[in-house]
C-alpha cells in the first residue's frame, strides 16, 4: 500500500456566499496519478488549488476543514505559503510561459528563491527539460523566446518550469485542454514518467484521459466527492448511479 | 421621409464630421509646414537666437526642452508607475473607498488646467522649497501634470497582463513582490513606456507651468545645472509671437519654432506607436 501524500478532511470552500467544495475527504497517494474528473463548474480546479493554496490570491475565499501534506496542515498559520508552493508545483490549463527565453522560463523558479551558480542553474535547466521530454527539441535554442514554441511544447516547458524547483507534488489543471491530440499524447506519456518521482494530481473533464492515465479517480459533482477509488474500478464498476451516468455520457 | 433617405442623411452627417476632423488636421499641419519650412535649416536648429530674438535659431530652446523632458521623466516615471502598481496590484479591491478616492484624485489631477500646475510650482517649488526659477522647479511642476496620464495608462497596461502570468509565478513559489517584478512588470513594460512617452509628449508642449517656474525669455548660455533657468520651445514660441519687438519681422522664425516643436512631439508619439506595435507583434502568441 502506498503512502498517503495529501489528505483532506471535511474540506469545504466558499467564494463569498457561494459554496464550491462541500465536505471533501480525499486521500491522495504518493507516486501515483490521481485524476479528478467531473462536469464543468463542479469544483475540480478549485480543489487542486487548495493543495498549493493558490486560492489565497482570490479575495473572499474561505476554507474550512483540513488539508494535510505529509501529515502537516497546509492551512496552519505557521505554514510558509511560498515554501509550500515550491513543494507543490502546478501546471495550468492554458500554457503560460513567461515572455522570456526558454532557459529563463525554466530557471525562473531557481532565480527567485536563492542564488544559484551558473553551472548549477544550467544543470537544473537541462534536467528539468529532459524530465519534461522537451530537451531534444529545444537544446539548440535555449535563448529563443518561449513564445515561439508550439502550444504542446509550451505546455511541456511549463512542466519543466514546475519541475525545476524540485516539487514533491505536481498539480495539473486540465493540462491538455488547449492542445491537439498528438501534443496531448506526449503530455500523457510524460505523466506516466512523472509519477515515478512525483505525486501527480490531474484535473480533467475528459473521461478517456482519466481512464488512460490515472491510477485513482475521484468523481466530483457539485463540490462533493461522489466516488473515489481505483480508476479501473470506477470506470468498470461504479458503485454510484451518478458516476455511472457521468461515465456513460448521460450528462456532463 | 423614407428609411433609406434617413440613412443617407445620417451617413452624410457622420462622414462630414469625420471629414471636418481630418481636414482641420491637414489644414493646421499644411499651414505650419508651408510657413515654417522656409525657416528650417541646420543652422536654425543649431544656433542661438540673435539680434534681440529676431534672427538666429532655436538651439537653446531645443536643449532646454530636452533637459526638461528628461528630468520630468525622472520624477514622473517612478512616482507614476509606483502609484499604478499600488493601484492595480496591492490595493485591496474590497476597500473600494480608498481606491475610489485615489482614482478620483487622479481624474481630478488630469482635469486641472495647466496654469494651476504653474502656480503650484511657483508657490511650492520655487518659493516655499526655495528651488528658485529653475529646470528643477519646472520639471517637478510638469511631473505633476503628467502623473495622471502615466498613472492611468500604466494601470491599464498592468491590468492587461494575463492573470495566468501572475498565477504561473505564484505557483513557482514567488512572493507577491517577485511576481510583480519578474512576471508582471516585464510584460507591462512596453505599455508603461508608451504611457510615459505620451505623457512626456504632453509635458514637452506645455507653456503655462514652465512660464511661472523657470523658463527664460532669452539666455546667452545653455543651462549648467538643474538649478539654472532655461529656454524651452513652447515658451520661446510664446515670447516670439507676443513679446517680440517686431512680431511681423519674426514671423518666419515663429513658424519655424512651432514646426520644430511639433516635429519633436510628433516624433515622441511616433516612438510610442512603434514600441507598442513591436511588442504587440512579439506577444501575439499569448494575447
Amino acid at each position: 500500500m502506498k503512502r498517503s501524500k495529501i489528505e483532506t478532511r471535511g474540506l469545504s470552500l466558499w467564494f463569498g456566499q457561494k459554496q464550491v467544495l462541500d465536505n471533501v475527504d480525499l486521500n491522495i497517494l504518493e507516486n501515483s496519478i490521481t485524476a479528478i474528473m467531473g462536469p464543468s463548474g463542479c469544483g475540480k480546479s478549485t480543489l487542486i488549488r487548495v493543495f498549493n493554496r493558490m486560492n489565497d490570491i482570490i479575495p473572499d475565499c474561505n476554507v474550512t476543514g483540513s488539508v494535510f501534506l505529509d501529515g502537516e496542515d497546509v492551512y496552519s498559520p505557521s505554514v510558509d505559503v511560498v515554501a509550500l508552493r515550491m513543494r507543490v508545483g502546478m501546471v495550468f490549463q492554458k500554457p503560460n510561459p513567461f515572455p522570456k527565453s526558454i532557459y529563463d522560463n525554466v530557471a525562473f523558479g531557481l532565480r527567485i528563491q536563492k542564488r544559484t551558480s551558473k553551472e548549477e542553474t544550467d544543470k537544473v535547466v537541462e534536467e528539468s527539460l529532459r524530465g519534461a521530454a522537451l530537451w531534444d527539441e529545444v537544446k539548440d535554442r535555449l535563448k529563443d523566446s518561449a513564445l515561439e514554441l508550439s502550444g504542446g511544447q509550451q505546455q511541456r516547458l511549463c512542466i519543466a518550469r514546475a519541475l525545476a524547483v524540485k516539487p514533491e507534488v505536481v498539480l495539473m489543471d486540465e493540462p491538455c485542454s488547449a492542445l491537439d491530440p498528438s501534443a496531448t499524447a506526449k503530455i500523457e506519456a510524460l505523466m506516466a514518467e512523472l509519477k515515478k518521482n512525483y505525486t501527480v494530481v490531474v484535473v480533467t473533464h475528459n473521461m478517456q484521459q482519466a481512464a488512460r492515465v490515472s491510477d485513482y479517480t475521484a468523481f466530483l459533482y457539485l463540490g462533493k466527492v461522489v466516488e473515489y477509488g481505483l480508476t479501473d474500478q470506477i470506470f468498470e464498476n461504479p458503485t454510484n448511479k451518478l458516476t455511472e451516468n457521468y461515465i456513460t455520457g448521460r450528462f456532463g | 421621409m423614407t428609411k433609406a433617405a434617413t440613412q443617407r442623411i445620417a451617413f452624410a452627417l457622420l462622414r462630414l464630421s469625420a471629414a471636418v476632423i481630418v481636414a482641420s488636421v491637414f489644414l493646421l499641419l499644411g499651414y505650419l509646414v508651408w510657413n515654417g519650412t522656409p525657416a528650417l535649416s541646420l543652422s536654425f536648429l543649431l544656433e542661438s537666437p540673435r539680434e534681440g530674438m529676431t534672427a538666429g535659431g532655436v538651439f537653446p530652446a531645443i536643449v532646454g526642452t530636452f533637459y526638461l523632458t528628461l528630468l520630468t521623466l525622472l520624477f514622473a516615471l517612478p512616482l507614476g508607475v509606483g502609484a499604478a502598481i499600488y493601484l492595480s496590484e496591492y490595493a485591496d479591491p474590497r476597500r473600494s473607498k480608498t481606491l475610489y478616492m485615489i482614482r478620483t484624485a487622479t481624474v481630478v489631477l488630469a482635469g486641472i488646467p495647466s496654469i494651476v500646475y504653474g502656480l503650484l510650482g511657483l508657490g511650492l517649488f520655487v518659493l516655499f522649497l526655495r528651488l528658485g526659477f529653475s529646470i528643477l522647479s519646472s520639471a517637478l511642476a510638469l511631473s505633476f501634470l503628467t502623473l495622471p496620464v502615466i498613472i492611468s495608462a500604466s494601470e491599464e497596461a498592468l491590468r492587461t497582463v494575463p492573470p495566468s502570468y501572475r498565477e504561473g509565478a505564484f505557483a513557482l513559489g514567488a512572493t507577491k513582490w517577485q511576481v510583480i517584478r519578474d512576471a508582471v512588470l516585464p510584460f507591462a513594460a512596453p505599455g508603461i513606456l508608451t504611457a510615459c512617452i505620451l505623457g512626456l509628449a504632453r509635458a514637452a508642449g506645455e507653456t503655462a507651468p514652465i512660464l511661472l517656474t523657470g523658463a527664460a525669455y532669452y539666455l546667452p548660455e545653455l543651462p549648467n545645472s538643474i538649478f539654472d533657468q532655461f529656454m524651452a520651445l513652447p515658451f520661446h514660441i510664446f515670447t516670439l509671437s507676443t513679446q517680440s519687438v517686431n512680431p511681423r519681422l519674426t514671423r518666419p522664425i515663429q513658424f519655424g519654432s512651432v514646426l520644430v516643436l511639433l516635429l519633436l512631439v510628433l516624433s515622441l508619439n511616433l516612438v510610442a506607436i512603434v514600441i507598442r506595435s513591436y511588442y504587440r507583434q512579439k506577444y501575439r502568441w499569448v494575447t
